[in-house]
C-alpha cells in the first residue's frame, strides 16, 4: 500500500465571501450561485491557504474542534471538497496552489 | 433623416443620455419616462440609439450581460447594446418597443449602481412620514398589492423595481419609473431608507426582525442582477450585506387590506 496522496484547497479568487450573523456566506461569481457553509466548511474554508497539506487541516483545525475520528474527518472533508470546488469555491488540488 | 432626439432619463441621480433619429422611439422614451427626463447635456452615460426591424418572439430570449476586451456588452433577442465604462458612452441596437429601451436601461443602472454601493431590488417602495419604506418579494407576493393599499399621504417610488444606494448619511430610496403590473411610473422623490420588509400573506397584519444571515439570503434572491463577471458579483454581495448590516430587515406577513399600513 502507498503512502496517501497529499491533497491541497484554496479559496477561489472568483467568489464574495463574508461572515454575517455568525453564518459564513459565499457568493460564485461564476454564476452568482449563492451558498452558506455550515461550521466545518467555514473551518475548511478559512484554513485553505492552498500550501497546507488537506489532511493536516482536519489533523489541526477539524479533529479537535469537532470531536472526530482522523481517517473518518478526512474522508468527509474530501468529500466536501470536492463538492465546493465542483461548484467553484474553492480549488481542490493533489500539488500546493500558488496565490 | 431626422435631426436627433437628445435626452437623459434620470433614476437615482445617474443620467442616462439617449440619442436617436426614430420619432416613433422619441415618442416611446416620453411616454415611458416622463417625469424622469432631462436635458441630455446633464447625461452620466451616452448611448447612441439605432432603431431596427422587430422580430415578435425576440424578447422572450434571455438576456446575456458580460465583459469582453474591456467593454460591456448587453444582448437579447430585441436588443443589443454596448458600453465602454471608460469613457461611459455606447450604442444600443433595439426595436422600437419601450419594454426593450426599460430592461436595457435596468441593467445599465444595475451596472452603474454596483460601483456605488448600491444596487436595484424586485421590491415596491414607498415614502411617508419623509422615510423610504421598501417591500421584495417574488412575483405574487403583493408589491403591487402593498402599492395600491398606499395611503393618500404616500408616494410610491415604484411597484415592481426599488433603486437602493448608500450615501454619507446613510442608505436612499429613489423612485424609478420601472413599474410592474401598476403600469405607471414611481415618483421621482427619494428619502432615507427605515427599512427594508420581506412580504408574506397571512391571516394577520404582523412584523417580525428577520436575522441577517436570512435577510442577506432573501435579498439576494431579490436583487436585479444580470453579469456574468465575478467582479460586479462581489460589488453587489458587498452593497447588499453592507445594506444588511444597517438598515432593519423585517419580515412583513400581511392581509390584503389597507389595514396593513397600520402595522408600518
Amino acid at each position: 500500500m502507498g503512502s496517501p496522496v497529499n491533497r491541497y484547497i484554496a479559496r477561489s479568487p472568483d467568489v464574495a465571501a463574508r461572515r454575517i450573523g455568525g453564518e459564513l456566506m459565499i457568493m460564485s461569481g461564476r454564476d452568482s450561485s449563492l451558498f452558506s457553509l455550515n461550521e466545518t466548511a467555514a473551518a475548511l474554508w478559512d484554513a485553505a491557504d492552498g500550501t497546507t497539506p488537506l489532511a493536516g487541516i482536519v489533523e489541526r483545525e477539524i479533529c479537535p474542534r469537532f470531536d472526530v475520528e482522523p481517517a473518518e474527518a478526512l474522508a468527509d472533508a474530501e468529500a466536501l471538497a470536492s463538492e465546493l470546488a465542483s461548484h467553484g469555491i474553492l480549488v481542490f488540488s493533489e500539488a500546493p496552489i500558488p496565490r | 433623416m431626422n435631426a436627433p432626439f437628445d435626452t437623459c432619463v434620470r433614476v437615482g441621480g445617474v443620467g442616462v443620455g439617449l440619442s436617436t433619429s426614430s420619432d416613433a422611439f422619441a415618442g416611446i422614451l416620453a411616454k415611458r419616462f416622463a417625469g424622469f427626463m432631462e436635458p441630455a447635456g446633464e447625461a452620466d452615460y451616452l448611448f447612441d440609439v439605432e432603431v431596427v426591424e422587430a422580430r415578435d418572439d425576440a424578447s422572450d430570449e434571455d438576456v446575456r450581460v458580460w465583459r469582453e476586451e474591456g467593454l460591456w456588452r448587453i444582448e437579447r433577442g430585441d436588443f443589443r447594446a454596448v458600453l465602454d465604462p471608460r469613457t461611459r458612452r455606447g450604442r444600443i441596437r433595439q426595436h422600437a418597443n419601450p419594454y426593450s429601451v426599460d430592461s436595457l436601461l435596468r441593467i445599465v443602472h444595475t451596472i452603474a449602481l454596483a460601483d456605488e454601493g448600491g444596487f436595484l431590488l424586485h421590491a415596491a417602495s414607498v415614502v411617508r412620514g419623509g422615510r423610504a419604506q421598501v417591500f421584495t418579494g417574488a412575483s405574487g407576493a403583493g408589491k403591487t398589492t402593498l402599492s395600491r393599499l398606499a395611503p393618500p399621504d404616500t408616494h410610491v417610488l415604484t411597484d415592481e423595481i426599488s433603486y437602493l444606494r448608500r450615501e454619507d448619511t446613510g442608505y436612499v430610496a429613489y423612485g424609478t419609473p420601472f413599474s410592474g403590473e401598476l403600469g405607471v411610473p414611481g415618483a421621482n422623490v427619494s428619502a432615507p431608507l427605515a427599512a427594508i420588509h420581506l412580504l408574506a400573506q397571512g391571516p394577520e397584519n404582523r412584523v417580525e426582525d428577520v436575522a441577517p444571515a436570512a435577510a442577506a439570503r432573501a435579498i439576494l434572491g431579490n436583487v436585479l442582477f444580470f453579469a456574468e463577471d465575478a467582479m460586479l458579483v462581489r460589488r453587489v454581495f458587498a452593497a447588499v450585506l453592507d445594506a444588511v448590516e444597517r438598515v432593519p430587515v423585517r419580515c412583513l406577513t400581511f392581509v390584503p387590506d389597507e389595514s396593513v399600513w397600520e402595522v408600518l
